[in-house]
């Protein structure tokens, strides 16, 4: 039995991915049934509401010391003295998104940088490697 | 017997050849156009006529041109006039002088090409350069374009070429081309190589990929 690492518990950090609040990160505060969890994120332009789990993404990130139902206040708080917000730029999650908006954003010319940029990568790596291939 | 249509239709209403296919096909450029008559002055409306017969006055002054003898009898319908004029093109707002192009149709299609200005005729000129991607100086319309963001500091360049410049003339102009191309053809190479990478990107072909879709991509 793999041991799950991100599961779903009141102080979970989560990302919204549809609707009006979609991209944005969130808590979660309650736990309501098995289809829907109470979220807020006062720091994030999140209101307090109800949310189906199809439209949230749990992150590894989790708030500590949250107590279950916590008020908006509470959670404010939890959130900005534990850095919530600026550590999730340093998960890989938060990295993965970055890079494919930077990717989103390339014009023609750069997308042909970036294709140069990655053949003379390929080349380093199959010469090194060729040569390791002849060593052994 | 009669043999079957040269431009038959692909499908109902397109046909296999294009408007300027059928235009060469027909060799309709060696037949010389109808010269418009230029417009006769008008002469008098009366002439004085002298009539025999000593009880007459000698003299009759009568209309140059006899009324006709016949009348409809109702006001034949009179075509409405066409107030229509041809207005000018308007350049889209992405393509400015130095703007690179990807050519979309034609037999230079997915090449990547320097706009210089637009002609009178409201079409794009636009050049390779011909020396990176043997894209010559060339008229296309702004329809068959992409308008990319990239642009280039373009120097005073082609500012004598225009629509005639690309007209059928019964002596070859080739000497004119070449040299017109090679001016302009130096001029943009010397902005083009301070930017690096850029001359092998205007070299390039442009192609989609796999999981690339033009609506959702950044030119």
């Amino acid at each position: 039995m793999v041991e799950f690492k991100k599961i779903v518990e009141v102080g979970r950090v989560v990302m919204i991915t549809y609707g009006p609040d979609a991209g944005k990160l969130a808590v979660i505060v309650d736990i309501i049934d098995h289809a829907r969890a109470l979220i807020d994120g006062p720091t994030t332009n999140v209101a307090r509401q109800a949310m189906s789990f199809k439209r949230l993404n749990i992150t590894s990130m989790k708030v500590a010391n949250l107590p279950r139902g916590a008020s908006s206040p509470v959670v404010a708080k939890r959130v900005v003295d534990q850095k919530v917000v600026e550590n999730f730029a340093n998960t890989s999650f938060a990295k993965k998104l970055a890079a494919r908006q930077a990717r989103a954003t390339l014009n023609d010319f750069d997308r042909f940088k970036l294709m140069i940029a990655k053949k003379q990568r390929r080349n380093i790596i199959n010469r090194e490697f060729a040569k390791l291939k002849k060593q052994n | 017997m009669a043999h079957s249509p040269r431009n038959s239709f692909l499908k109902p209403g397109i046909a296999r050849k294009s408007r300027s296919k059928t235009y060469g096909l027909h060799a309709l450029y060696k037949k010389n156009k109808a010269a418009i008559a230029a417009a006769k002055p008008e002469g008098p409306k009366t002439i004085t006529k002298t009539v025999g017969g000593a009880k007459n006055g000698n003299t009759r002054v009568i209309p140059a041109v006899k009324a006709p003898r016949y009348y409809p009898a109702e006001d034949a319908p009179v075509p409405k006039a066409n107030r229509k004029t041809v207005g000018t093109t308007t350049l889209r707002k992405s393509i400015t002088p130095g703007t690179v192009l990807i050519l979309l149709a034609g037999r230079f299609r997915g090449k990547r090409v320097v706009f210089l200005k637009q002609l009178s005729s409201g079409l794009l000129l636009v050049t390779g350069p011909y020396k990176v991607n043997g894209v010559p100086l060339r008229r296309v319309n702004q329809a068959y374009v992409v308008a990319t963001s990239t642009k280039i500091e373009l120097p005073a360049v082609a500012e004598n070429i225009d629509d005639a410049f690309f007209q059928k003339k019964a002596e070859k102009k080739d000497a004119e081309r070449v040299a017109a191309q090679k001016d302009v053809d130096d001029k943009i190479l010397a902005v083009v190589k301070q930017t690096p990478l850029l001359k092998a990107y205007l070299n390039a072909t442009f192609t989609l990929t796999k999981g690339q879709t033009v609506h959702n991509m950044k030119f």
